[in-house]
C-alpha cells in the first residue's frame, strides 16, 4: 500500500465499505515497515503483533462511522507513554519502562480504536534536531539516507515520508515537528500551548512542549489534530476553548484571498542557504498570485531566541530529568557500592552526551547567583520575543517564513559542534517561546532535497494556517513528490 | 553584657483535605506503605500536577485567621533537591508569590500582650518518609507526598522562649479553629522548626544564628531555646563565636548537640512551575471564605467571660479545641445553664475522653443530651448525683428524660409524698430523735441517710432536709 496515493479519509470509507480489512491495512502498513526500515530505522519498538490482534478483533465488530482513524495503524513518537508497550524517550535509562497508564492523546486515539503502529525513534528526551542523539539508531532521511531525517521527531517524520505509516505523532519543543517536517517533505503542526494536553508526554521543557502531528497531506493533518486536542483535566495548562473540525473546513472553496501574510526579514537573513531562500520566495509569490497580501514585517528580537530558548529549555529539563535515578523505574546500574554509586552509575550509564550537556546547562542558569543574569534574562527576552509576534497579528493573519535555515545535511557532519545544530533552530524556536502554532508543509526541492514553508498563527488560530497551507497544497505539486528510498535523487 | 534574643520560627501545618495537593490520592494516615499513592505521587514519567482547589481555600483560611494579606496573583515554583523520599527531586511550592504575608498574632506573656508578625505563608506539597531498616535497607513510603501544607514564617519579632511558647499556642489555637489541621505535633501534623540568636542591646545587626532540630513540642521548644540563649550567651561572655550551626535539642539532658556546621546556604534553584497556571483568587472568592469563618478563640472567650458569665480561666478551657468550644455553644444554645454546662464539660465530659482516650467528635454524646441532662438538673427532675448515672446514658447515645424514665430516677420533691415517709422513720427511731433533741447533729445525717435509703436514693435531699428539720423541732 502507497500512503501517497490514498488519504485519512479514503481508508477510512475503503475501512467503513469493506474495502479493506483492518487486518488487511494493519499487515500492509508492517509490509512497508518491513520493505523500508532495515534502511530509514525510524522505528525503536513494533507492535505487530497486537496490532493484528487489535485489527482482527476490529473486523470482527466492523469499523464505526464516527471513528476516523478506526483500524488505521499509526506512529507514536517514543516519548509518549503507552501503556504496557515499551517507552524509552530514546534513551538508555528508560531501557527497560513499561508504562502503566496511556497518554491523553493516546487514550483520545484508543477512544476511537486507532491501532498503534509503534514507537518511533527521536533524539534522547527530544534534545536534538538531527535524531543522532537518540542512544538506539540514527534514522535516516527517506530523500538521502547520507542526510540526517531532522529532530527531534526523526524517526516519526522519516516513516511518514518514507511511506511506512500514514501518519505520525510528534514534539515539538523547539521545532522539534517543523525542522524533521521541512527535511522530509512533509506537513507537521505544532499547536498552539495548550491546545493538546501533555499528560504522558515524557517532559523536556514543560512551558515549551507540545504534541502535534506529520503526515502527508493538510488535510489528515488537520482532521487528527481535532482528534487529539482539547482541555484534560490531568493538564492544567491545556486550554478550555472549543476545539474547531479543522479539517471539515478545507474543501474546494478554501481559498487565501485577502491573506495578510507577514514575512519577517529576520527570517531570509545571511546564514539562510540561498536556495532555500529561493523556495520560500516562490512559494511566497505562489501566495500573492492566490490572491494573498505578503508584507515584510520585523521580529526584531528574533537573534536573541535560541540564546534564551536553550536556557529556558534546559532549566526546565534539568529539573524535570532529576527523577530519573534508577530506583522507581528505568535501568538501575548493577555493580554498585552504595545508594549514592547508584545515582551516580545510573545516570552516567543512562543518560547520553548531549542530555548531559543540557543538565549541566539548566542547572547552571537556574544556579543562586547566574538565575538574574541567565533564566530570569532569557524570560524577559521570551516575553519581548511574544510581544513581537503580537504586533505582527495586529495587522496581519499568518508569519510565513523557512522553518530552517538549510535543507537536511549529511549525517554525522554537525554532531561535534553543538553550536551549530543549536543555530538550526533559530526558525522554529521563537514560535515555541511565544507559545503560537506552527507548521511546516512542503514547498519544493533545493539539491533535491525538500524545502519546508513555515507558517505560523495567531494563538488557538490553527484554522487560518490549515486554510492558508491547504490552499498552497491544492494548488502545487510539491507534496506529491515522493522519496526514492536508496536511490540517489 | 545585656544581650537580647532574636528567634525565628518556621511551622508547617499538614491539612486534612480528602485528597492531596496535586493528586487524587487520598490523605490518610495508617495505611499501608504507599496503598495512597498514584503515578503523580511517584513522579512517573509523563505526569503532571493538578491543583486541588480545596487546599487553596484553606491556605485562604488560615491566611485570614492570622491577618494576612492574601497575593491576588499567585504561582507555583519548584524548589529543587535530590532526596530518596521525594520523588520528582523537586518539591512544589511557592517561593516569589506567597498566599499570605504580613500578617500578624497576639500573644500575652504573663498579662504582657504583643503583636507578632508573620512574614509570609504558602502552601506546597509535603515529601514521602524513608526508614531505616536494621537489616540494612532503608524503605521508602510515599503516602505523606503530596499532603497539602502550609508554611508559616514568623517576623524576627520573637525576643524570648516563652514568647515562642506563646506564638505557637497561638498559631495552633488559630488553625485548629479553622478547621483546616488537627495541628498536632505529637502527630506530626504541626512541625516547628527554630532558629535563634542573641545580640548585645541596642546593636544594629543580628548575631549569628543557630538553627534547632528535633524539638517535638511546645514544651521542648521553649526548654530547647532557653538552653541555646544560655548557651550562646556564655560563649560570646568567654570571648568565643557563635558558628551558623544545626543543632539537635536531647530531650533526655536538656540541652543542644552540635549536627553539622553549615557553610553557605542550600541552593535550591527555585523557578516558576511551569506545568501549573498561575493562581488569581479574587475578592469575591476571599470575601465568600471570609463569611463562613468560624469565630477564632480569643474572641470567644471575650464573649464567655463578658455574656455568659465565665471566669476567664473556665473561657480558656473550653477554647482549648474547636470542637470543644462549638460543643459547648451548641449545649447552651440549647438551653443550658452555661456554668453548668462549662462544669460538665471540664469535668464529667474531659474525664471520659481521657478514660476512653477519644475525642469528643468520636463518642456518642451530643449537646442536646447533655443540655437535656442540665436541664433536669435545674428543674430538680433529678439530683447531681442521680446524674451521674445519666451521665452513663448520654454518652451511650441515649436521651437524657428517656434514660431517668427508664431507670426510675426521677427525684421525690414532693412534700406530700416525702412527709409519710419521713413520719415512718421517726417514728421507727426514736432514739435518733432523742439525741437530736440532746444536742447531737450527727442524728440528722443518720436521718437522712434513711430516708434517702427508704426511698431508693431518689429523694430530693434539699427537700428532705427542709420536711425533717421541721418535723423534728415539732416532735
Amino acid at each position: 500500500m502507497n500512503f501517497y496515493e490514498t488519504d485519512l479519509t479514503q481508508l477510512h470509507d475503503d475501512l467503513v465499505n469493506k474495502k479493506i480489512s483492518a487486518t488487511e491495512l494493519t499487515k500492509a502498513t508492517y509490509d512497508n515497515i518491513k520493505a523500508k526500515d532495515d534502511q530509514i530505522e525510524a522505528f525503536l519498538t513494533l507492535n505487530e503483533e497486537n496490532a493484528l490482534a487489535e485489527a482482527a478483533a476490529l473486523d470482527e465488530k466492523g469499523i464505526a462511522a464516527d471513528q476516523l482513524v478506526a483500524g488505521i495503524p499509526l506512529g507514536v513518537k517514543d516519548n509518549i507513554v503507552t501503556k504496557d508497550i515499551r517507552t524509552t524517550a530514546a534513551s538508555k535509562i528508560l531501557d527497560n519502562f513499561k508504562p502503566i497508564y496511556d497518554a491523553t492523546v493516546i487514550e483520545k486515539l484508543k477512544a476511537q480504536n486507532f491501532i498503534n503502529a509503534g514507537k518511533l525513534n527521536l533524539d534522547e528526551f527530544a534534545m536534538g534536531g538531527s535524531t543522532e542523539n537518540s542512544a538506539y539508531q540514527v534514522t535516516h532521511n527517506a530523500w538521502d539516507l547520507t542526510r540526517v531525517p531532522g529532530g527531534s521527531s526523526g524517526g516519526s517524520a522519516a516513516s511518514v515520508a518514507a511511506g511506512e505509516v500514514l501518519a505520525a505523532l510528534g514534539t515539538d519543543t523547539g521545532g522539534s515537528i517543523r525542522l524533521p517536517a521541512s527535511y522530509n517533505g512533509v506537513v507537521g503542526m505544532k499547536p498552539t500551548y495548550g491546545r493538546v494536553s501533555r499528560w504522558g508526554i515524557i517532559a523536556f521543557g514543560s512551558s515549551l512542549d507540545q504534541v502535534g502531528w506529520l503526515t502527508t497531506s493538510v488535510k489528515d493533518n488537520a482532521l487528527l489534530t481535532s482528534l487529539i486536542s482539547g482541555h484534560d483535566d490531568h493538564d492544567l495548562t491545556s486550554s478550555t476553548r472549543d476545539v474547531p473540525d479543522f479539517g471539515a473546513q478545507l474543501n474546494d472553496d478554501t481559498n487565501v484571498n485577502g491573506l495578510r501574510i507577514a514575512v519577517p526579514k529576520e527570517y531570509l537573513v545571511e546564514g539562510v542557504d540561498e536556495k532555500v531562500k529561493e523556495v520560500i520566495k516562490a512559494a511566497l509569490k505562489h501566495y500573492e498570485s492566490l490572491g494573498a497580501i505578503v508584507d515584510e514585517v520585523s521580529l526584531p528580537h528574533t537573534q536573541y531566541g535560541v540564546a534564551a530558548y536553550y536556557i529556558i529549555s534546559s532549566s526546565e529539563a534539568s529539573s524535570n530529568l532529576q527523577r530519573f535515578d534508577g530506583i522507581r523505574y528505568g535501568v538501575r546500574a548493577t555493580d554498585v557500592q552504595d545508594l549514592e554509586d547508584v545515582y551516580v552509575k545510573s545516570r552516567s550509564e543512562g543518560f547520553g552526551d548531549e542530555v548531559k550537556r543540557r543538565i549541566m546547562l539548566g542547572t547552571f542558569s537556574l544556579s543562586a547567583g547566574f538565575y538574574d543574569a541567565y533564566f530570569n534574562k532569557a524570560s524577559q527576552i521570551r516575553a519581548l520575543i511574544r510581544q513581537d509576534f503580537e504586533n505582527v497579528f495586529k495587522d496581519h493573519d499568518v508569519v510565513m517564513g523557512p522553518a530552517g535555515p538549510t535543507v537536511a545535511y549529511k549525517i554525522g557532519s554537525n554532531i561535534a559542534d553543538p553550536k551549530t545544530m543549536y543555530m538550526n533552530d533559530v526558525l522554529t524556536v521563537p514560535v515555541n517561546m511565544a507559545g503560537l502554532p506552527g507548521m511546516s508543509i512542503p514547498a519544493g526541492l533545493a539539491d533535491g532535497m525538500p524545502v519546508g514553508l513555515q507558517i505560523i498563527g495567531k494563538p488557538f488560530d490553527e484554522e487560518t494556517m490549515y486554510k492558508a497551507a491547504y490552499t498552497f497544497e491544492q494548488s502545487t505539486d510539491f507534496h506529491k513528490a515522493q522519496p526514492n528510498i536508496g536511490g540517489q535523487n | 553584657m545585656n544581650f537580647e534574643t532574636t528567634i525565628g520560627l518556621e511551622v508547617h501545618v499538614e491539612m486534612k483535605t480528602n485528597s492531596k495537593i496535586f493528586s487524587p490520592s487520598p490523605v490518610q494516615f495508617g495505611s499501608e506503605p504507599n496503598a495512597n499513592t498514584n503515578v503523580i505521587d511517584w513522579g512517573y514519567p509523563g505526569v503532571l500536577p493538578s491543583t486541588n482547589k480545596g487546599v487553596v481555600e484553606n491556605g485562604i483560611r488560615a491566611a485570614l485567621a492570622l491577618h494576612a494579606e492574601i497575593e491576588p496573583h499567585q504561582h507555583f515554583d519548584r524548589k529543587n533537591y535530590f532526596y530518596p523520599d521525594n520523588p520528582k527531586a523537586y518539591q512544589i511550592s511557592q517561593s516569589v508569590s506567597p498566599l499570605g504575608h504580613d500578617g500578624w498574632v497576639e500573644i500575652d506573656v504573663d498579662g504582657e500582650k504583643k503583636k507578632i508578625g508573620i512574614a509570609e505563608m504558602h502552601i506546597e506539597e509535603d515529601a514521602g518518609k524513608n526508614t531505616h531498616s536494621p537489616n540494612g535497607y532503608s524503605y521508602v513510603d510515599l503516602n505523606r507526598q503530596g499532603t497539602p501544607l502550609i508554611e508559616i514564617v514568623s517576623k524576627p519579632d520573637i525576643s524570648s522562649p516563652d514568647e515562642a511558647y506563646a506564638y505557637l499556642e497561638a498559631l495552633r489555637e488559630r488553625i485548629q479553629f479553622t478547621g483546616i489541621s488537627d495541628v498536632k505535633m505529637e502527630e506530626g501534623s504541626m512541625r516547628v522548626d527554630v532558629n535563634i540568636s542573641i545580640r548585645p542591646v541596642g546593636s544594629d545587626k543580628y548575631g549569628t544564628k543557630t538553627e534547632l532540630k528535633n524539638l517535638n513540642s511546645f514544651n521542648y521548644v521553649r526548654k530547647g531555646l532557653l538552653f541555646e540563649e544560655q548557651r550562646q550567651q556564655r560563649v560570646l561572655m568567654s570571648g568565643g563565636e557563635i558558628g551558623q550551626e544545626t543543632r539537635r535539642y536531647d530531650e533526655t539532658t536538656g540541652q543542644t548537640i552540635l549536627m553539622r556546621v553549615k557553610e553557605g546556604s542550600d541552593d535550591y534553584r527555585y523557578f516558576p512551575e511551569p506545568d501549573l497556571p498561575s493562581l488569581e483568587i479574587s475578592e469575591d472568592w476571599v470575601k465568600e471564605i471570609g463569611d463562613t469563618m468560624p469565630q477564632m478563640p480569643n474572641n470567644r472567650r471575650d464573649r464567655y467571660v463578658n455574656e455568659l458569665g465565665l471566669t476567664e480561666y473556665d473561657a480558656m478551657v473550653l477554647t482549648q479545641t474547636k470542637e470543644m468550644s462549638d460543643f459547648f455553644e451548641a449545649t447552651v444554645a440549647d438551653g443550658a445553664d452555661a456554668k453548668l454546662a462549662s462544669n460538665y464539660l471540664q469535668g464529667d465530659v474531659n474525664a471520659y475522653l481521657n478514660d476512653e482516650q477519644v475525642d469528643l467528635a468520636a463518642t456518642k454524646l451530643t449537646p442536646a443530651n447533655l443540655s437535656g441532662m442540665i436541664k433536669l438538673i435545674d428543674d430538680g427532675t433529678i439530683s447531681s448525683k442521680m446524674a451521674k448515672k445519666v451521665f452513663k446514658g448520654i454518652v451511650a447515645g441515649e436521651n437524657p428524660a428517656e434514660y431517668v424514665k427508664a431507670h426510675g430516677l426521677v427525684q421525690l420533691s414532693d412534700p406530700a409524698q416525702l412527709q409519710p415517709i419521713i413520719d415512718e422513720i421517726l417514728a421507727n427511731n426514736e432514739q435518733s430523735v432523742t439525741d437530736f433533741k440532746n444536742g447531737k447533729d450527727r442524728a440528722v445525717g443518720f436521718l437522712v441517710g434513711q430516708i434517702m435509703k427508704q426511698t431508693k436514693g431518689q429523694a430530693n435531699p434539699q427537700v428532705v432536709n427542709q420536711l425533717l428539720m421541721k418535723s423534728l423541732q415539732a416532735l
